[in-house]
């Protein structure tokens, strides 16, 4: 099995002297990169049966490709990579936007990855694109060279000029052909292999078991069910699910049945200082009959009387009243007030789909340009709507936290599917609610219990960011929306959140393209049928490695016990140029700015740490 | 006094205009001769100066009470519910006395006493030399000297008595100058680039008349590019829109056509182009109303440069937009993102800074010196050539830098503050939020640049407080002489030294003085580099700021730092000596009581940090649990 073809066609490199070192020390680098895992051979010629990185094709595996359609299924010998490959290198320039020189050397096309390789006296480092990345491309030729356009899905836009037109063609044909794979199983993160971190490492980090015990240690109202053990209850929820105690999990699966894709009411978060809690479910199947079910009934019951006497409820449903009420046609709908007495009804419309994504590629389209004139500019910043979604998700989230901290009241929240909105509600809720989830671990296992258990099925929405040309099909930011979000929350209260804008940035990042598995497939199911958890490693061993952590934490970070409300004036909401304008503005000074806070907690550690020496060091009289 | 009907009205109501909830605070209103105080159940005070007062509306009257709202310069806006009509009334016309002053003596600056004595006072209103500060620029030099053309207001009642001109340029060339300019504002020096050795000049706009030039003006413009020992060419500035030019030109259609058929005589030989038809008639309505730009003909090596900064009244209510929109409650994001945009105020923002940035670069990169004009110099002028000097130098960005400059380019060239500001009760025609538009320039620069500036966002929302409080004499009258003529320095305090003794608030912990990279300023104006200034036009609304300060917290760390370092310091040579005097054998007890003392310094700052936590009140402020009688943004 071969994957790597860096060397497949021969490039412009005459001299095979020189040919032969460059291979070596291209070798070197990437191994360095931990791209190559530990098998040089698997670049040259690799027996299939000697390699190590084979993909292990157990006979259900097999079935799950054809079941899950993981994309094309590979040939004999493993050589659908190769027979996309046009070409593996030429000569080229790369540009990379305002503020880094422009670099030259050798491009390469591999498998998973763009390299420039600079000439042997060039002192940086090999330049790599993992072409996952790759939103769209553009090419143009002139003369006998050739321009290739690349546009990220961390919205970075990046510029190679290519010497000689046949090569600028193959590259282009090349690089949207692999970037455009939808295989999960012969994606990056399953070839990764860094240096220093070991395989299923920190996949333990986080299991709802790990979230049950400090539920169960405030309080006694609620059971860890293992009903979902198979995925047939609801293919979209994790293994465990945190649910009453008082109901069996034969009602869970009946309720189950009454709700969309299965998604019976589940606790998402036990508010301990008001004894309340935060459910989410996806639309009760009312239809137009006005169906109801018993055991979701009894399942919301129960969810008040494990609370406290006379706790009431709420039921904040995403969408406007009039939607709620069209769903009924297609067989959903909302619970009828009548058979859910103690709860009542919140209609809350927030964007999602099509919209959302659309808002966010106009916001990119208008970031992009840096001629405008100011009032174009406001007017495509205002016609974008991205800071009115923001507003909206955190002015939900607000009404859930306040029913819960302030009115000692039950929250269930849901939309439709419950895999967008909801988990965008309830997240943030307890963001501002729950000091722990604003820890660094704490966020972490917050994004994978609310988003990534929760089944927001991240391989559709994030297959494309704001450049494709494609026809938006599941695409939306609901999580980048998110992000947003925590970040409005993290510059309201600069000192309250332990982890800084580069962890979201990185989230943001990852989840797009990853070299790591976390963000992989759309649910648990569809991660536990690759194998995800076993042959890939896991995002956040990869962020907690302590060269990491002076990009990711917030150095003013102090245990805040309280909760956090945000102001959702527009005036307090803020354009997150971080991200939206990270590749098109010189971000020298706020970085420079930002040194210096590290500088100034650092110092301020060291001296304190070294006063006691000092203090030792004092001669006794 | 006389025109306070009632002191105190009880149970009066405070509500916040942006606060979720409908709560409002029940307390007591006093009616003092120079504040409104407002004091909620809580004790908490609430004081406003009559001085800030812009506006006072009188509602229809609620079952509730009469609801009174008042506007004020600083951008607060109160809104009480007075219980009975009556008290509203009374109070509604005492405000509207006492918001209005009629003469200067009657302005708070002129009973404020804060206990200093007379060489106080005078020390105070000396700590900012504009002379040491031109020595500091470096002139007097070869090229430019004192003149002292203007000691006696004669030539220009505007500008300081101490000018600095080209040393070529005679006195009959400057007062035949100064004749040509609007107001006798020729042109003079507003800052040299010691390095460079080019100049930034102001003046106002050439009365050019239909055909008239001035051969003296023309003179000393060329001094003032002779002046320039590098570049022999020197730019003018017309910090006015061309379009403005020529819609007011519009409104002059009939002097214009008189003028073509009269110019058609004049010029009978000469053939007016097609293309050039519009242009000349332009200049040429321009000049005969006496006002306009220069003509380029009659100066050599000049080059002209329109940048479009649109003139106060524009300001005025472009700001008054901007307000508007802003105090809607329950404001959606479209609404305020299509309100900031239609009031224009950010556009307005960045054509100031574009200026700027034209200037600065006229002088680093090509080395000539710049003349900045507009309509009469000192409203646009002003704006200009400061954020211009601030740019070059960094010296402006640091605290007392930015009072000289403040000094410089605005108090002592004559920006008409009391005009503008509304200080006393004038035409409300002459009043714009210029100075404003300069600070919310600065603002955007430290904004851009975190580490350039010795001072903080709260330095300039202080000296915004105080161009409106009337407080201190700084900016009270329109020109030098005027104050001089109020004996302001005898009968009033100088706002600098106040602004220095608390210089603790205003520093900006991030400031790196050395760093080259801010030696000189080049900021991006990219239209998304403009942000609306929440903390001023917001600054009393408390529940849409941020709930904790990064500046407090890194400023209390910086402080620790400085402190454990010096200690640190201390003992280190302490123990050296120690060391010494073990060696040499010669310690005895005296000595070794010498050291002891000293140490509970440790002590003290150990329990410092203990101290300087979070301060977790900040985090107590909710959506709508933010404590409204601590209303002062600091």
């Amino acid at each position: 099995m071969m994957f790597f073809f860096l060397f497949s066609v021969s490039g412009n490199a005459s001299n095979p002297e020189f040919k032969k070192k460059k291979n070596s020390e291209c070798l070197l680098r990437l191994r360095h990169e931990g791209l190559l895992n530990s098998c040089p051979a698997g670049v040259a010629s690799c027996p299939a049966s000697s390699c190590p990185f084979r993909s292990p094709r157990s006979p259900r595996l097999k079935l799950l490709e054809s079941a899950l359609l993981l994309g094309p299924r590979p040939t004999a010998g493993g050589m659908e990579f190769s027979e996309l490959i046009r070409t593996g290198r030429a000569q080229a320039e790369l540009l990379r936007g305002p503020g880094a020189p422009p670099l030259r050397g050798t491009l390469c096309v591999t498998g998973h990855h763009l390299l420039l390789s600079p000439g042997p006296q060039a002192t940086s480092d090999l330049w790599l694109l993992l072409l996952r990345s790759v939103d769209s491309i553009e090419k143009r030729v002139a003369g006998d060279s050739g321009t290739i356009t690349l546009r990220c899905k961390d919205l970075r836009v990046l510029q190679l000029d290519i010497e000689g037109v046949e090569a600028t063609l193959d590259i282009a044909r090349s690089i949207e052909a692999l970037s455009s794979l939808e295989s999960v199983i012969t994606s990056f993160p399953f070839f990764y292999r860094p240096k220093g971190l070991r395989l299923g490492d920190a996949w333990h980090f986080h299991p709802p078991e790990h979230y049950y015990k400090r539920v169960a240690r405030e309080t006694n109202a609620w059971r860890l069910s293992e009903v979902n053990e198979d995925f047939s209850v609801c293919p979209s929820y994790p293994r465990a699910v945190i649910v009453p105690r008082a109901v069996d999990d034969d009602a869970l699966a009946r309720s189950a049945r009454f709700r969309q894709g299965g998604r019976f009411p589940m606790l998402s978060y036990h508010h301990a200082p008001s004894g309340t809690v935060l459910l989410r479910s996806s639309q009760p199947l009312t239809g137009p009959q006005k169906r109801r079910c018993a055991e979701d009934e009894e399942l919301l019951r129960a969810v008040l009387a494990g609370a406290r006497p006379g706790a009431r409820g709420f039921i904040v449903d995403t969408r406007s009243a009039q939607a709620a009420k069209q769903a009924r046609m297609t067989g959903g709908g909302t619970e009828a007030k009548a058979a859910y007495p103690g709860w009542k009804r919140l209609h809350r419309p927030m964007e999602r789909g099509r919209p959302l994504q659309e808002s966010f590629v106009r916001l990119v389209e208008a970031c992009g340009d840096l001629e405008q004139s100011m009032d174009r500019w406001l007017s495509r910043l205002e016609g974008c709507r991205w800071l009115a979604h923001v507003k909206e998700a955190l002015s939900t989230a607000c009404l859930a936290a306040q029913g819960m901290e302030r009115e000692g009241a039950c929250i269930l929240v849901h939309g439709a599917e419950g895999t967008d909105s909801t988990l965008l509600v309830t997240s943030l809720a307890q963001l501002i609610l729950d000091p722990l989830s604003r820890t660094m671990t704490g966020f972490q296992e917050l994004v994978e219990r609310e988003w990534i258990q929760a089944g927001h099925p991240f391989q559709l929405r994030c297959a494309h960011s704001a450049f494709s040309h494609a026809r938006p099909k599941h695409e939306a930011p609901t999580f980048l929306l998110f992000l947003d979000c925590v970040w409005q929350l993290g510059r309201q209260f600069p000192l309250s959140l332990e982890f800084g804008e580069g962890l979201l940035l990185a989230l943001f990042e990852h989840a797009y393209a990853s070299p790591f598995g976390t963000f992989l497939c759309n649910s648990e199911k569809e991660r536990c049928l690759c194998e995800v958890r076993t042959r890939t490693h896991s995002l956040w061993s990869g962020l907690n490695q302590p060269k990491e952590q002076r990009k990711l934490r917030n150095p003013l970070y102090v245990l805040n016990p309280l909760a956090i409300w945000p102001s959702v004036e527009p005036q307090s909401l803020r354009l997150w140029q971080g991200l939206f304008l990270r590749w098109t503005r010189p971000p020298e000074p706020s970085e420079a700015a930002w040194e210096k806070v590290w500088q100034i907690v650092t110092d301020k550690e060291k001296t304190e740490g070294s006063q006691p020496t000092v203090s030792a060091s004092e001669p006794q009289p | 006094m006389e025109h306070i009907r009632t002191t105190k009205v009880e149970q009066v109501k405070l509500l916040d205009r942006f606060s979720t909830s409908n709560k409002a605070l029940t307390g007591t209103l006093y009616l003092t001769a120079t504040h409104l105080l407002f004091i909620d159940s809580h004790q908490k005070e609430t004081w406003i100066l009559h001085h800030h007062i812009a506006s006072v509306e009188k509602l229809a009257l609620t079952t509730s009470g009469c609801p009174l709202v008042i506007q004020c310069k600083n951008f607060r806006i109160v809104h009480f519910i007075v219980p009975r009509e009556r008290d509203c009334h009374d109070i509604y016309n005492s405000l509207l006395q006492l918001s209005k002053q009629a003469k200067y003596e009657d302005l708070y600056a002129f009973s404020y006493n804060p206990k200093q004595n007379d060489s106080e006072r005078l020390r105070g209103w000396q700590l900012i030399d504009l002379a040491e500060e031109y020595k500091r620029m470096g002139v007097p030099n070869s090229n430019w000297q004192l003149s002292d053309a203007n000691r006696e207001y004669k030539i220009c009642e505007t500008y300081p008595r101490e000018l600095y001109v080209p040393r070529i340029a005679s006195k009959p060339i400057i007062v035949g100058s100064s004749k040509f300019r609007s107001k006798g504002r020729f042109p003079v020096l507003s800052y040299y680039h010691r390095e460079k050795e080019a100049a930034v000049c102001r003046c106002s706009q050439p009365l050019s008349g239909f055909s008239a030039r001035c051969l003296e003006d023309e003179h000393l413009l060329q001094a003032i590019s002779k002046a320039n020992p590098v570049n022999r060419y020197m730019y003018v500035m017309d910090t006015r829109p061309k379009h403005r030019m020529q819609s007011w030109w519009a409104t002059q259609k009939d002097i214009g056509r008189i003028i073509v058929r009269i110019s058609s005589k004049i010029w009978n030989d000469e053939k007016i182009r097609e293309s050039h038809e519009q242009k000349r008639l332009n200049a040429m309505a321009n000049r005969a109303a006496g006002k306009g730009y220069e003509n380029e003909d009659n100066y050599s090596n000049i080059r002209f440069q329109f940048v479009g900064i649109e003139n106060i009244h524009v300001m005025r209510s472009s700001l008054q937009k901007l307000l508007e929109v802003n105090g809607t409650k329950g404001l959606s994001v479209n609404d305020f993102y299509s309100g900031l945009e239609s009031s224009g105020w950010l556009r307005h923002i960045k054509a100031v800074m574009d200026a700027a940035i034209f200037l600065t670069k006229a002088i680093m990169i090509e080395n000539a010196s710049v003349l900045v004009h507009c309509s009469d110099g000192w409203d646009r002028t002003s704006q200009v050539c400061s954020l211009g000097s601030l740019l070059l130098d960094s010296f402006y960005r640091t605290i007392r830098g930015f009072m000289v400059l403040i000094e410089k380019d605005w108090i002592s060239f004559g920006h008409k503050f009391s005009e503008r500001c509304g200080h006393l009760d004038s035409d409300p025609k002459e009043v714009s939020p210029v100075f404003t538009q300069f600070l919310e320039c600065v603002w955007h620069l430290t904004e851009q640049f975190p580490q350039a500036f010795e001072f903080n966002e709260a330095f300039l929302l202080q000296i915004h407080e105080h161009i409106y409080s009337c407080q201190f004499g700084n900016f009270l009258g329109n020109c030098q002489k005027e104050r001089e003529e109020l004996k302001l320095k005898e009968k009033t305090y100088s706002l600098w030294p106040f602004l220095l003794d608390d210089q603790k608030k205003y520093l900006n912990p991030l400031y790196s003085p050395k760093s080259q990279a801010v030696a000189v300023l080049e900021p991006n104006t990219v239209s998304f580099n403009f942000k609306f200034w929440r903390n001023m036009y917001h600054q009393f609304d408390r529940t849409l700021h941020p709930r904790q300060s990064v500046f407090n917290i890194i400023m209390n760390m910086n402080e620790q730092n400085k402190q454990l370092e010096n200690d640190i310091k201390d003992l280190e040579s302490k123990i050296k000596q120690h060391k010494n005097k073990q060696t040499d054998g010669v310690l005895t007890k005296e000595l070794l009581h010498s050291v002891r003392p000293e140490s509970p310094t440790l002590k003290t700052s150990l329990c410092f940090k203990e101290q300087t936590l979070l301060p977790v009140n900040d985090a107590l402020r909710t959506i709508e649990g933010s404590n409204p009688a601590d209303n002062r943004w600091s």
